[in-house]
């Protein structure tokens, strides 16, 4: 365990030793030091109007994701158990899931206007798809011999899903939600980016309009440590479940 | 006349470093172990015991944690050394090439010229019954005939020693039987020398010069018979009363080890 | 009917029902012109756009852009995942970095960028490639994961050294899943190069989708948007034609 923790505090280092060269190459109008960003990184973290803006965002990337999550869960269920649907719905929805969404930004826009419902549509189009992809192939990956041995214990159907379907599924449905996370984050931050007065998107426009390179830096660096940390706990969770 | 050593294990240990969560593993030996030019032998072992890591420190795919291994007089090192043919358990195929191409592999990666390729290729294939799928992929061919392909892929290399990971594991009965038939026709007409691990005790009776017994992990061999049939041998030996008597004192040796590799008393 | 065939059926069957819904949502004035217009309206203006030639510079821009995109995806993607494969302690450090990279928006960090490289194609293409590769990678990763043992195996008996073994087994046994790859990684940088164009709009089919919003001109917006959903939805069908051949020929391997 703590060989990986060491890992992790190597690997810190080279990167932040690579960020340092490529400022000195790149020169301060095009990227900031490490040192500038992480001061400013703290600033933030302890300004208030940073966590107001982190609050819009968590309301709109909370929601998002319950409609992400749940819409996901609920159509690759119904697709991984009805075998016709799934077999229809299959390559459909891998090329919505492939169509560059943000195609689709200016029709969400003018549908939701500007503001959270819009950020909430952006953020959970991006997460039911991986979420239902990943949870019909886990479902329709359960062996048949479990479902047969199902049958052989006289378990209702009830029963079946639970414990059979279920746990068999739980890998590939966590590895989705997973990804689902990461998407809908970035759908969100997206939607934020130019329909919204507030929110981190909102901050990191500002910053990019006004050219303030060690503010872009800063809360890409926060978003990304965000990110990072969440994925971590998630696959932590997905290995136990596994 | 005194048999010539072919490859030999002396006094050979495996014991894998300990990991993350688990201690250190003493997964076999010591073991000693010496090959004759030629002969066909047999180890059986219940599961666990370390035949198949036995077999990957003959071919250099692993290294002995004490003890040496040697082949043909030298030891042998961290890379399989040339002469030597595995043939493993699962089944190791090229999917993406036809039965052709996964046969020829071999001689052309060896540079071996066209006209020797494919002479060497052809007769492989027509010894091995896959002349006809030549230009198939395995994934449209079962697994006893995969399990060919990969023998065939062996074969046309001209190996002195040929290991097998108990290559007819996945089939059914009476398929593997006949592949104990090919094989045998196979170290007559190669005259190599075979090593096969086994759990099926009466496939090592009817097909070996002398079969091993090994313990429970960590595996040693407990005693090596000598079974005494003609090189001209089939799977009709089968009948005689000779084989009941070499399956039944190979039982007597394994039924307790394997009881102690389950678990029990 | 075989069930293949009615599967199909019920599939063209869906979606031309969805497309008929819409455009009927859209002729009956229930959802505003400047919202969304009928899909056949944004057939016909993208017919027109096309034989007009308007576009036809702006398109070339782009499919040149994307292209060099992709191809920067694919072969870095590949070149780093094989890298970091060999080195198991530096991958398992970086794996939830991986997973994490698609969660943020990594184009705000475009201004830098054209700092860096100036404003014109290098830049776009840089964007593309850099969203790209991640995916190409991850791919890499597992698709080297998945090579049997027993292939690996049979390469060190065959004598074959790391760059032959890499070249002519592992290769090729990761081919599906490097494919999967591919697929994401075409997705991943055409919404990298589109939206960089987008946000640069000096060129390319991004740059015009940009001023059509702008200027609330919804029939060449949409037009354009078809334009590239129905470019990759052509790219990815064949890759996935691609990807099922091997799976058919090759089994799971």
């Amino acid at each position: 365990m703590t060989r990986r923790w060491v890992d992790y505090l190597l690997l810190a280092a080279g990167f932040l030793a690579l960020w340092q060269i490529l400022f000195l190459l790149a020169g301060e109008h095009a990227l900031a030091s490490p040192a500038a960003t992480l001061r400013r990184a703290g600033e933030l973290l302890a300004s208030g109007a940073f966590w107001k803006h982190a609050a819009e965002t968590g309301t709109a990337f909370g929601l998002a994701c319950l409609v992400a999550l749940s819409s996901g869960l609920a159509l690759g269920i119904w697709l991984g158990f009805r075998r016709l649907a799934g077999e229809v719905a299959d390559p459909i929805l891998g090329s919505l899931y492939s169509i560059p969404k943000i195609t689709l930004y200016p029709l969400i826009l003018l549908l939701f206007g500007l503001g959270l419902s819009a950020k909430v549509a952006f953020g959970a189009i991006h997460g039911i798809f991986p979420v239902a992809i990943f949870t019909m192939n886990g479902i329709r990956q359960v062996p048949p011999v479990h479902l047969k041995t199902a049958r052989v214990l006289r378990l209702s159907a009830w029963q079946t899903a639970k414990s059979v379907l279920m746990p068999s599924a739980a890998a590939e449905i966590a590895a989705g939600l997973r990804v689902g996370f990461s998407v809908t984050l970035l759908g969100t931050l997206i939607g934020e980016l130019f329909a919204s007065t507030s929110g981190i998107g909102y901050s990191l426009v500002r910053a990019m309009d006004t050219h303030q390179v060690v503010e872009i830096m800063a809360l890409t660096f926060l978003l990304f440590a965000f990110a990072a940390l969440a994925n971590s706990a998630l696959l932590a969770l997905e290995r136990r479940v596994r | 006349m005194r048999a010539e050593t072919h490859a030999e294990l002396r006094g050979a240990t495996r014991v894998f470093p300990p990991r993350e969560g688990q201690g250190e593993v003493h997964a076999l030996g010591p073991v000693d172990l010496a090959l004759e030019r030629g002969e066909f032998f047999s180890v059986v072992g219940p599961s666990g015991c370390g035949k198949s890591t036995l077999l990957e420190l003959l071919a250099g795919l692993q290294q002995p944690t004490a003890g040496t291994v040697a082949f043909e007089g030298r030891p042998v090192g961290n890379e399989p050394p040339d002469g030597i043919g595995v043939v493993f358990q699962e089944d190791a195929s090229f999917p993406w090439l036809t039965v052709w191409d996964n046969v020829a592999f071999g001689l052309r990666r060896a540079g071996v010229d066209a006209a020797e390729t494919e002479r060497r290729v052809r007769d492989a294939l027509a010894f091995m019954g896959l002349l006809d799928f030549s230009r198939a992929h395995p994934a449209q061919l079962s697994g006893g005939m995969r399990q060919r392909v990969c023998i065939a892929r062996t074969l046309v290399l001209q190996p002195r020693l040929i290991l097998l990971d108990e290559p007819f594991g996945a089939l059914d009965q009476q398929t593997r039987l006949l592949m104990g038939d090919e094989l045998l026709r196979l170290w007559r007409e190669t005259g190599a020398t075979v090593l096969l691990i086994t759990h099926a005790l009466d496939e090592a009776a009817m097909l070996s010069d002398r079969v091993g017994v090994m313990s429970a992990r960590p595996g040693r061999f407990i005693d090596v018979l000598a079974t005494g049939w003609a090189r001209s041998r089939d799977s009709r030996i089968v009948s005689r009363p000779e084989f009941g008597a070499v399956t039944g004192r190979l039982w007597d040796l394994l039924r307790e080890e394997s009881i102690k590799a389950l678990g029990g008393r | 009917m075989s069930r293949a065939a009615s599967v199909r059926w019920l599939r063209v069957a869906l979606i031309a029902g969805v497309v008929l819904a819409l455009e009927a949502l859209c002729r009956a004035g229930l959802v505003s012109r400047h919202t969304l217009i009928a899909p056949s309206e944004m057939a016909l203006s993208l017919a027109r756009l096309l034989a007009s030639g308007r576009v036809a510079g702006d398109i070339r821009f782009t499919l040149q852009n994307t292209a060099a995109a992709i191809a920067a995806s694919i072969v870095a993607g590949f070149a780093i995942g094989a890298a970091v494969h060999a080195l198991p302690r530096l991958r398992r450090a970086l794996d939830p970095l991986f997973s994490a990279y698609y969660a943020v928006p990594t184009f705000v960090l475009y201004p830098l960028l054209i700092v860096a490289f100036g404003i014109g194609a290098t830049s776009l293409i840089a964007m593309g490639a850099m969203f790209g590769v991640v995916a190409m990678i991850i791919n890499t990763l597992i698709g080297l994961d998945r090579v049997p043992l027993a292939l690996m195996k049979t390469a060190r008996v065959m004598r074959l050294g790391g760059a032959r073994t890499m070249l002519l087994v592992r290769l090729p046994a990761a081919l599906p899943t490097l494919v999967t790859g591919m697929k994401l990684a075409v997705a991943y940088s055409v919404i990298g190069v589109v939206a960089a164009e987008f946000i640069l709009a000096t060129a390319g089919v991004g740059k015009r989708i940009a001023f059509a919003y702008n200027d609330f001109d919804t029939r060449t917006m949409y037009a354009l948007m078809l334009l590239i959903i129905v470019a990759v939805m052509v790219l990815n069908g064949m890759l996935h034609a691609w990807e099922q051949r091997l799976h058919r020929r090759w089994g799971r391997a």
